[in-house]
């Protein structure tokens, strides 16, 4: 029998955990779900970006919070020259061939940091590593409240970016016509590249909420990808509050799945929930219509 | 068209000049030392590329030293040739490197860390007749099938487990018998699993209560939940068997959730005898105990290679010691059977009685390919470093239990 002392802590924690998911989910659903790219590079260039902070962190010293705007940068950079110089181009546009340009581009990558940092596991110790939030029947981890708050703050900008901004609604216009957005004189492979990176830049973001309660090796991006993909279908393609939502919905889900079904098979619960949503509505929670 | 060779003057010159060099001086070319061919093999890629790139390093690190110091006297100085094979962490992989391995000429095989690959690349190499030492592979079958090719130098599971619940015991009663109740964490492998089983089993009759066995998978992103459970049973042991991410994250959540039980006693624990953690994390590490397989610290060659090892940028683990002894051995076999012949090497293997070695074993003696002299032993990872206090024979520290609430 369950109690309350446990119950509630474990949907806390579900909370936190599921941030981080749609941390990582907010910057696919730019790419995924507005663009079409099937990215199967995603966690392999979250394990660049999580390298990225652990070394900044481990040779210069610097706190993975506030190696924040470099990994944001960084990340926005490489998301840009791949989409512009690799993808955009070894692909021709073709769906099929963007998911077998990713999916050799992850294994690239995945290999060259086998080779240059071999596959060891590297974790960082901050000063509040260990430092918990009380609050009274839950201790939460300092490091996952940052994620939990830095989620939501991501979440917002994103929104704000794509219904405020010139580029935002040049995102939007080339999602829905590309032939029309060209037409009018948007820079089309400006615009994708430009979206790529900042799906990318979200990732750098999400290396740095994550690396002071996570580890770092060249296998990491394996744990959380499928995940995203998750998110993203649940919450409704290229929807930013939906992925979320997705992502506190499947966070909190694996963990009571784990509380009563037992952790290795509390997994299950997430692609349980995903099939039920999508029975009822099959554009995802805040998913429109095509 | 069918091209006839020509052979040009310049050409037969020079072909006969090199026969008549043979020709006169047939001693020369014998005296030089020929080249064993020995078959690394471990997962260096995949997910347990961490483990076996530690073990690629031991035995390369024995192969060099050996070599320098002359090579195998006995068949004219002969040096060990290192042929490097991937298991990519697949048994099937594996299996097929032996083949490989067999075409390149390899007289034996060390590896392959794993035992689910053990138990394929045993099999494969004993089609062959290539002599296979097994570096670590703890599972009993990898030596209960009958395979005359197959030696592991290493304690098996059975024995890993029974020293520990013994070792167990003696602490307990020690102490004044502070611990009644035990909590299981475990992986959800056949490794993990296992293990768990055998606990469950033995456990009770020891004066233990299970109140609870969690498995979990690998990987395994957040241990907050089985924290909490654990802080819910509040129980006097745990006992966890994970490999190296999860029990760090393990022992993370434990000490961010404030969960100190009277003691943390992994048995083959991911990472309660590696330096690295105790490096990364000394104050989550304090005082957890394990039971798994070390080297006499009071062994002089053991503490210089730890120390070679560490110039490198490596961590002197498990992985890296038991691969380093593992080529020893065989260049001891080597010495002895005077021959890169397998069935002379397997011969040699199975008789065996090396006593040359800086682990905390007797003399190796094989009984069915498995060394009957080796054991485990338990460290404590105390003020930083990791101590050894059971067996009492090799210990070098006293065992801090219960630990300190504060």
């Amino acid at each position: 029998m369950l109690e309350f002392s446990i119950l509630l802590p474990a949907i806390l924690n579900g909370l936190t955990i599921g941030a981080i998911y749609a941390l990582i989910a907010l910057g696919l659903t730019l790419i995924y779900g507005v663009l079409h790219i099937i990215n199967f590079a995603h966690g392999s260039l979250l394990m660049l970006a999580l390298y990225g902070v652990f070394f900044l962190h481990s040779l210069f010293g610097i706190d993975p919070y506030l190696a924040l705007p470099v990994a944001a940068v960084a990340l926005f950079g490489i998301g840009y020259g791949l989409q512009r110089f690799i993808i955009g181009r070894a692909s021709h546009g073709k769906d099929e061939n963007i998911l077998l340009v990713t999916l050799g581009l992850s294994v690239i990558i995945e290999n060259l940091a086998l080779y240059l940092w071999r596959s060891d596991t590297r974790t960082i110790e901050t000063p509040y590593s260990f430092e918990v939030l009380d609050f009274g029947v839950a201790f939460i981890p300092v490091p996952k409240a940052v994620a939990f708050v830095g989620a939501l703050l991501v979440a917002a900008l994103l929104w704000l970016l794509m219904t405020r901004t010139d580029l935002g609604r040049a995102i939007r216009a080339l999602a829905r016509e590309r032939q029309g957005a060209r037409l009018v004189g948007i820079n089309v492979e400006h615009i994708f590249a430009m979206s790529f990176g900042i799906g990318c830049a979200c990732l750098g973001v999400a290396a740095c909420l994550l690396l002071p309660s996570f580890y770092v090796s060249p296998q990491v991006g394996h744990a959380f990808v499928l995940v995203a993909f998750t998110v993203v279908v649940l919450g409704g393609m290229g929807s930013f509050v939906g992925a979320l939502l997705g992502g506190l919905i499947i966070g909190v889900t694996e963990s009571l799945g784990g509380l009563f079904l037992g952790e290795s098979l509390g997994q299950l619960g997430i692609f349980l929930i995903f099939i039920i949503v999508l029975l009822f509505r099959p554009t995802g929670l805040l998913g429109q219509k095509a | 068209m069918i091209k006839t060779p020509r052979v040009s003057r310049r050409h037969f010159l020079a072909g006969t000049a090199v026969a008549a060099g043979m020709a006169g001086f047939p001693a020369i070319l014998k005296a030089q030392p020929r080249t064993i061919k020995v078959g690394i093999l471990h997962p260096v890629t995949g997910p347990l590329a961490p483990s076996g790139q530690q073990c690629r390093l031991g035995a390369k690190l024995a192969i060099d030293t050996i070599n320098a110091n002359g090579g195998i006297a006995s068949m004219g100085g002969a040096k060990l040739e290192p042929i490097y094979a991937d298991a990519q962490s697949k048994p099937d992989v594996g299996a097929a490197e032996v083949e490989k391995l067999n075409e390149a000429g390899a007289t034996a095989i060390i590896g392959p860390f794993a035992s689910g690959i053990a138990l394929a690349t045993t099999q494969a190499a004993a089609k062959h007749g290539i002599p296979h030492i097994v570096d670590v592979g703890v599972v009993d079958q990898v030596v209960t099938r009958g395979l005359t090719n197959t030696f592991r130098f290493g304690p098996g599971l059975n024995k890993i487990v029974d020293s520990a619940i013994q070792n167990l015991v003696a602490l307990n009663t020690q102490a004044g018998k502070p611990a009644k109740t035990v909590m299981i964490v475990h992986e959800e492998s056949a490794f993990g699993a296992g293990m768990a089983k055998t606990l469950n089993e033995k456990l009770p009759g020891m004066g233990f209560e299970v109140l609870e066995t969690i498995a979990h998978a690998n990987p395994t992103r957040d241990f907050n939940n089985i924290a909490l459970k654990i802080k819910g049973r509040n129980p006097d042991l745990l006992i966890p068997s994970n490999y190296y991410n999860e029990f760090v994250l393990l022992a993370r959540t434990l000490r961010q959730q404030k969960i100190r039980p009277k003691a943390i006693y992994s048995i083959l624990g991911g990472a309660a005898s590696q330096y690295r953690f105790v490096q990364e994390f000394p104050d989550a590490a304090e005082f957890i105990m394990d039971c798994n397989h070390w080297f006499d610290p009071r062994n002089p060659v053991a503490l210089e290679l730890k120390k070679k090892v560490e110039a490198e940028k490596a961590f002197f683990s498990y992985e890296v010691f038991l691969n380093y002894e593992c080529v020893r051995l065989l260049a001891d076999a080597l010495e002895r059977a005077k021959s890169s012949d397998r069935a002379a090497i397997t011969h040699a293997l199975a008789s065996s009685g090396w006593s040359n070695h800086f682990m905390p074993y007797g003399p190796t003696k094989f009984v069915n390919g498995q060394n009957e002299g080796a054991a485990p032993v338990n460290t404590q990872i105390l003020q930083k470093d990791i101590k050894v206090i059971f067996p009492k024979d090799f210990a070098n520290a006293k065992p801090v239990f219960p630990a300190p609430r504060a």
